[in-house]
C-alpha cells in the first residue's frame, strides 16, 4: 500500500472538487431521499384514509389553521440569500488563503504529461474514450447527454411528483437519473481522477503510479473471436450484433417500463414519438456500460468494424 | 457666501440696515438673523440624526423601512436588484431543505467569477510571450494578487459542482415539470455555458497543465463526424487538418497564439455574455412559471387527470 501515492493524487489542489464530491453527492442524494420517504409514508396515509386526504394540507412540514400560506421575501428570504453568500465568501476565502491554485512549467508541445487529463468534469468523457473512438466519445455521447437532458420535461408524462420530494411515485425517472448522473456520470469522473494513471492504465488506490509499467493486454476485435475474416462479412455481422443490442436493450427497457400497473399507465400517456425519443436514449445510455463490460471482462475492441467507422 | 461679506451686504442691502432694530438684515429681501441661522442649521442638523426622514434618503430608496407588509413588500419591488423576487414566497420554502440554495449560490459564484475575473483581466494579457509570465507576475508580485487567481480558480471549480447540485435537486424534486418544462431546458444550456467557461480559463494559464488538457480535449474535435479529418465519413467530404472544425475552434492546427486568444475571448466576453443572456431568462421564467415550484403539497394517484391532447 503507498499511502504517499495516494496522498499525492488526493491532495492535488485541483483534486479537491473530487475529494470534495465524494461526500457531498452521497450526503445529498440521502439528503434528498430521506424527505421523499417522509413525503412517500404521508401520500400513503391519504391513500388510505380519503377524508383526510380532503381536509390535509398535504405536506409533511407543519401547518396550523390561520397560519399565512405565504411569507414576505424581505426579510424571510432575503436573510437566508444574504447568509448563504456570506457562508460561501468565507468558505472561498479560506479555501483561497490555504490552497494555491496550481501552475505547472509553461506550455511545452514537445514534453508530453503523462498522464495528460482533462480538468475533472471532463474525465467522465475522457475515460470513456478507453471504451469507444473518440467519434463517440468526444462528440456523440456529449451531444446525446446534452439533448437527453434537455428533452426530459417533454417525455415525463408522469404528472405525480411535481414540486415536492417523493420516490415511490416517480421510480423509473429517479433510478434513470440516479443511473446517468451517479452511476455513469459521477463514477468515471472519480475513476479519471483516482485511479487513471500514466498511460491512462488503471491503477487500484494504494497502488505505485510506475511510469515504466507496460500492460500486454491483446483486445481483439468481436468479429475475430467468432471467425470472420473478410469484408462485408465483418461489416454486417458488426452491424447485426450492434442491432441486436439494441433490440435486446430496448426490449429490457421496455419491461421495465411497463413492469407495474401504475407504470403502465404512465406509459399509455405517451405519444409514440415520446416513446421512442425515450427508447433511443436509455438504449444510447445502456451501451456505455455494455461495450465497458464487453472491454473491461472480454477484452473486446470493437464490435462493428466498417471501413469507414468503429464501434 | 454673499452672507460673509459685510461691506457687500451694506452695499447692496435694498432695506435700511437694523430692520426694527432686532439686528437681522436683508440681503436681496431675504432675512438674514442670526437666530433664524442658528434654527435652520438645528434642522439640518437634527435630520442628520434621523437620516431615513431625508429627503436624499427618500429619492433613493423611496420606501419606509419598518415592519408592516407594504412596507417590505415594496422594499422589494421597488429595488433593481432585488425585483427579481416576488413580495412572498411559500412558506416552506424559504426552508434550506427544499432547494438546498444550489441555483443562488451557483448564481453568486458567477457574480463572485465575474469580480474577481475582470481584476485579472487587469493584469493578463493573452499572448504567448506575456501569458504565462503575467500569472507568475500576479502570483508573486500584484498585491492579493495569488489570492484573486485561487478565488477565480476555486470558485469556478465550486460553480461546477453547484450548477450539478442545482439540477441533481431541481430533477428529484421533479419540479421540471408543467409549466416548467422550457425553463430546465434552459438550464441545460446553462450547464453547458458553465463547463465551457471552466474549460476554456484552463488554457490561459498557458502552462503545461492547460496545454495538454485543451490539447487532449480538442484533438476529439479532428473526430468529430463529418466535420473532423480523422471523424467518420470527414475525409470523404474533404476534411483536413487545415479545414475542419478542430481549426475553427483552435484558429489553428496546432495549440499556440491563435489558440490562446480565442480561448481568451470565449472565455472574457462571448460565454460570459451568452450565459448572462440564458440567467436573465432563466430567472424570468422562474418568476413567470409561478415562483419556485414548491414544497408543493402531494397529489395522489388516483387524482391523475387524463391527458389532453
Ligand atoms: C449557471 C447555472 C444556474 C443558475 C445560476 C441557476 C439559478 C437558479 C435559481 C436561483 C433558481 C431558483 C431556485 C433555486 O435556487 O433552486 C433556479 C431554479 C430552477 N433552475 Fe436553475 N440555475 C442554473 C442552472 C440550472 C440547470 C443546469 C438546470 C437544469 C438542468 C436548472 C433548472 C432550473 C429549474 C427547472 C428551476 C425551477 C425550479 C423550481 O421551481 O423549483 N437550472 N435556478
Amino acid at each position: 500500500m503507498d499511502w504517499h501515492q495516494l496522498w499525492t493524487i488526493v491532495s492535488l489542489p485541483d483534486n479537491i472538487p473530487i475529494v470534495g464530491m465524494l461526500f457531498i453527492i452521497p450526503f445529498f442524494t440521502w439528503y434528498a431521499l430521506r424527505q421523499a420517504r417522509a413525503n412517500d409514508r404521508l401520500a400513503e396515509r391519504l391513500e388510505n384514509d380519503p377524508d383526510l386526504a380532503k381536509t390535509h394540507h398535504r405536506k409533511v412540514q407543519p401547518f396550523q389553521k390561520g397560519w399565512v400560506r405565504e411569507v414576505a421575501v424581505w426579510p424571510y428570504l432575503l436573510r437566508m440569500e444574504f447568509l448563504a453568500a456570506i457562508i460561501v465568501t468565507i468558505i472561498l476565502m479560506v479555501w483561497s488563503i490555504t490552497l494555491d491554485a496550481p501552475l505547472e512549467e509553461p506550455a511545452n508541445p514537445s514534453l508530453t504529461m503523462n498522464p495528460s487529463k482533462a480538468p475533472w468534469y471532463f474525465l467522465g468523457l475522457q475515460e470513456m474514450l478507453v471504451y469507444f473512438d473518440p467519434w463517440i466519445a468526444g462528440v456523440v455521447m456529449p451531444t446525446m447527454i446534452i439533448i437527453g437532458l434537455i428533452v426530459i420535461p417533454y417525455i415525463d408524462e408522469n404528472p405525480l411528483g411535481n414540486g415536492y420530494y417523493t420516490y415511490k411515485q416517480r421510480r423509473f425517472a429517479i433510478w434513470t437519473f440516479i443511473f446517468g448522473f451517479i452511476i455513469l456520470w459521477c463514477s468515471m469522473i472519480v475513476i479519471g481522477t483516482l485511479i487513471r494513471g500514466p498511460g491512462w492504465m488503471w491503477f487500484w488506490p494504494g497502488m505505485t503510479w510506475d511510469h515504466n509499467r507496460l500492460i500486454f493486454e491483446i483486445n481483439r476485435d468481436l468479429h475475430e473471436i467468432v471467425g470472420i475474416t473478410s469484408q462485408p462479412w465483418i461489416g454486417i455481422f458488426g452491424g447485426l450484433v450492434v442491432g441486436g443490442f439494441a433490440v435486446a436493450a430496448g426490449y429490457a427497457c421496455h419491461r421495465i417500463i411497463a413492469a407495474t400497473e401504475f407504470s403502465r399507465k404512465i406509459l399509455n400517456r405517451m405519444s409514440l414519438l415520446q416513446y421512442a425519443i425515450m427508447q433511443a436514449l436509455l438504449i444510447v445510455m445502456l451501451a456505455l456500460p455494455v461495450k465497458m463490460a464487453a472491454r473491461l471482462l472480454f477484452r473486446i475492441k470493437y464490435v462493428w468494424v466498417t471501413p469507414w467507422f468503429n464501434v | 457666501m454673499a452672507e460673509n461679506n459685510p461691506t457687500e451686504v451694506k452695499d447692496k442691502s435694498a432695506a435700511p440696515a437694523g430692520n426694527n432694530g432686532d439686528g437681522a438684515r436683508t440681503l436681496l429681501g431675504v432675512t438674514i438673523d442670526p437666530d433664524e441661522i442658528k434654527k435652520k442649521a438645528q434642522i439640518d442638523l437634527d435630520a442628520l440624526k434621523q437620516p431615513t426622514k431625508t429627503e436624499v434618503y427618500k429619492s433613493i430608496f423611496r420606501v419606509k423601512h419598518d415592519q408592516t407588509a407594504r412596507s417590505r413588500t415594496l422594499g422589494v419591488l421597488s429595488n433593481v436588484f432585488l425585483h427579481l423576487h416576488p413580495a412572498k414566497v411559500n412558506r416552506d420554502a424559504v426552508r434550506y431543505n427544499f432547494t438546498w440554495g444550489m441555483g443562488g449560490i451557483s448564481f453568486y459564484l458567477f457574480w463572485v467569477l465575474t469580480w474577481t475575473g475582470v481584476l485579472l483581466m487587469f493584469y493578463y494579457h493573452p499572448t504567448k510571450v506575456q501569458a504565462f509570465r503575467d500569472i507568475l507576475y500576479l502570483e508573486h508580485d500584484v498585491p492579493f494578487g495569488k489570492l484573486l487567481r485561487n478565488m477565480h480558480r476555486w470558485a469556478a471549480h465550486a460553480m461546477v459542482l453547484t450548477v450539478q447540485l442545482h439540477m441533481f435537486r431541481v430533477f428529484l424534486t421533479g419540479s421540471y415539470k408543467k409549466p416548467r418544462q422550457f425553463n430546465w431546458s434552459v438550464g441545460v444550456i446553462l450547464l453547458v455555458l458553465t463547463l465551457l467557461l471552466s474549460f476554456t480559463g484552463y488554457l490561459l494559464p498557458d502552462d503545461q497543465l492547460g496545454f495538454w488538457a485543451v490539447t487532449v480535449g480538442t484533438n476529439m474535435a479532428r473526430a468529430t463526424p463529418m466535420l473532423g479529418h480523422e471523424g467518420p465519413f470527414g475525409p470523404e467530404l474533404g476534411m483536413t487538418p487545415f479545414n475542419d472544425v478542430r481549426f475553427a475552434l483552435l484558429g489553428g492546427s496546432i495549440v499556440d497564439a491563435n489558440a490562446l486568444l480565442r480561448a481568451y475571448i470565449w472565455h472574457c466576453i462571448a460565454i460570459p455574455g451568452f450565459a448572462a443572456i440564458f440567467m436573465i431568462v432563466h430567472f424570468w421564467r422562474v418568476r413567470k412559471d409561478g415562483g419556485i415550484s414548491g414544497p408543493a403539497p402531494i397529489m395522489l394517484e388516483k387524482e391523475i387527470k387524463p391527458v389532453r391532447r
